[in-house]
């Protein structure tokens, strides 16, 4: 039997939680508010590892893209 | 210059992605081995660089999903309304083409040639016989598919199997393991190890339930992965890959000697529940970019990213159809232009629907200017009253 690590796995980028500054610092950037972010919900696979709350941001760096690396924000949201 | 100082001079530049970062550096080295560069020649050409690029950049206010929609549009209206075959593996039927690309847009539940991509870990991949060994293993094996005979008895009410050791050992597998599966039913009869027969008697039922009884047994998993109903190897460059039809990704993932970091299926609802939705959105562009390419056509990656990304952006994944993406409210009137007009305003009377007119169809109808490009700027007065 395999030990899976899904967070391992070439099609899941990386995932981190964003410190409350980082975000508002996001925000300012882009001139949004926080529930205009894409979302992801709380029953995703990445997000119940890596332990997320709802109202948390997440960093997702994607690699491969045509800009090399680029950031991308998802905002937890309860899975309903 | 030195060429550590312009590494790091253009590692300085903010405004750039890491792609043209790199691709920078690469040629100012090149050159700079050749002539060397001063200081002030490497800013401008970096000064320039930045500012070729933002020229570049989407303006805000572009329809980019129109352009998007466009992009992978016409090229469809070239493909192959249907073709099959799997490139390479010749035994192996895959949805391609337009159905496939409707499939994927769509979200199915189930794709209708589910296949998986199974990579094997070092010490497997360049050994056939041992990646042979795991493909038996992940190909799920029910009675039927190894009983030389299995027949219905109506007159005792029995159902009487019948093994063959050759198909047996094809398959790795012993009688006695064959018969402890099939015991476990508890309707076990008599056994004859030598000629490899077991009759069950399913005890005193009508010959519908008996029938039903029979397909159960036929039905019994021996081995293998629930799903996978074929699974073939195939040497390619790294060395043996497993392609199977039928997927199962939870269980696959756990066979020993899969590489499970880079195992995955052309299911993209399997990818989501088991992967999450970063993955959901890879699997979507890798998808149909692979199906373009299989057709020979070239589409901009942005434009499938942008696709996906909007398909994704809800945390879960949603379908896009004639109408739009699905769950996304749109407007009466734009509902009213596109067809059945008389229905659509019918039912928004009756129900009192509200119109904010935030699209371009909306605006159109009632002669403003769209919310595209220019007109996507509003001006607001400053007041001139006392100053707070």
């Amino acid at each position: 039997m395999n030990k899976i690590n899904i967070l391992e796995h070439e099609m899941v980028p990386e995932h981190i939680i964003m410190s409350e500054e980082e975000v508002e610092e996001i925000l300012k950037k882009y001139h949004i508010k926080k529930e205009e972010l894409p979302l992801i919900r709380s029953d995703d696979p990445v997000v119940k590892l890596i332990g997320a709350k709802p109202g948390q941001v997440l960093k997702i760096i994607r690699k491969n893209s045509p800009a090399g690396v680029s950031e991308y924000y998802r905002l937890v949201v309860e899975g309903w | 210059m030195k060429e550590e100082k312009i590494i790091e001079k253009v590692d300085s530049v903010e405004s750039l992605p890491l792609s043209i970062k790199n691709e920078l550096k690469n040629k100012l080295i090149k050159v700079n081995r050749k002539q060397k560069l001063s200081e002030k020649i490497v800013k401008n050409i970096i000064d320039e660089t930045v500012k070729q690029y933002e020229d570049s950049l989407v303006e805000p206010g572009e329809a980019v999903g129109t352009v998007a929609a466009q992009s992978i549009g016409e090229p469809g209206t070239q493909m192959t309304l249907s073709t099959f075959h799997y490139a390479g593996v010749a035994e192996m039927n895959v949805t391609l083409g337009l159905p496939r690309i409707i499939e994927i847009v769509d979200v199915r539940r189930i794709p209708s040639t589910p296949v998986m991509t199974v990579h094997l870990e070092e010490e497997y991949k360049n050994d056939p016989r041992k990646a042979k060994e795991i493909a038996t293993r992940i190909e799920e094996t029910k009675v039927k598919d190894i009983t030389k005979k299995i027949l219905m008895d109506v007159i005792n009410m029995e159902v009487m199997l019948e093994f063959d050791q050759e198909i047996l050992s094809k398959q790795n597998l012993t009688f006695e393991e064959v018969f402890k599966k099939i015991d476990a039913l508890k309707k076990t009869k008599s056994v004859d190890k030598e000629n490899m027969r077991i009759v069950l008697d399913p005890g005193n039922v009508s010959l519908m339930k008996l029938r039903k009884f029979m397909t159960r047994v036929k039905n019994i998993k021996l081995k293998g992965v629930k799903g996978i109903e074929r699974a073939l190897i195939r040497k390619e460059e790294e060395g043996y890959v497993i392609y199977t039809e039928g997927s199962n990704l939870t269980g696959v993932l756990k066979i020993k000697g899969v590489d499970y970091k880079r195992t995955t299926t052309n299911d993209i609802r399997e990818i989501y529940s088991v992967l999450g939705i970063e993955a959901a959105r890879n699997a979507i562009i890798k998808e149909i970019t692979s199906v373009l390419e299989e057709q020979g056509l070239e589409v901009d990656q942005r434009h499938i990213m942008l696709l996906a990304d909007q398909m994704t952006k809800n945390g879960e994944l949603s379908s896009i159809g004639r109408h739009g993406l699905s769950g996304e409210k749109s407007s009466v009137l734009a509902k009213a232009a596109f067809e059945v007009t008389t229905a659509h305003l019918f039912e928004a009377g009756k129900s009192g629907a509200e119109d904010d007119l935030g699209g371009v169809t909306e605006n159109v109808i009632v002669g403003q200017p769209i919310p595209v490009g220019t007109g996507i700027v509003k001006l607001a007065m400053k007041s001139f009253g006392k100053e707070e």
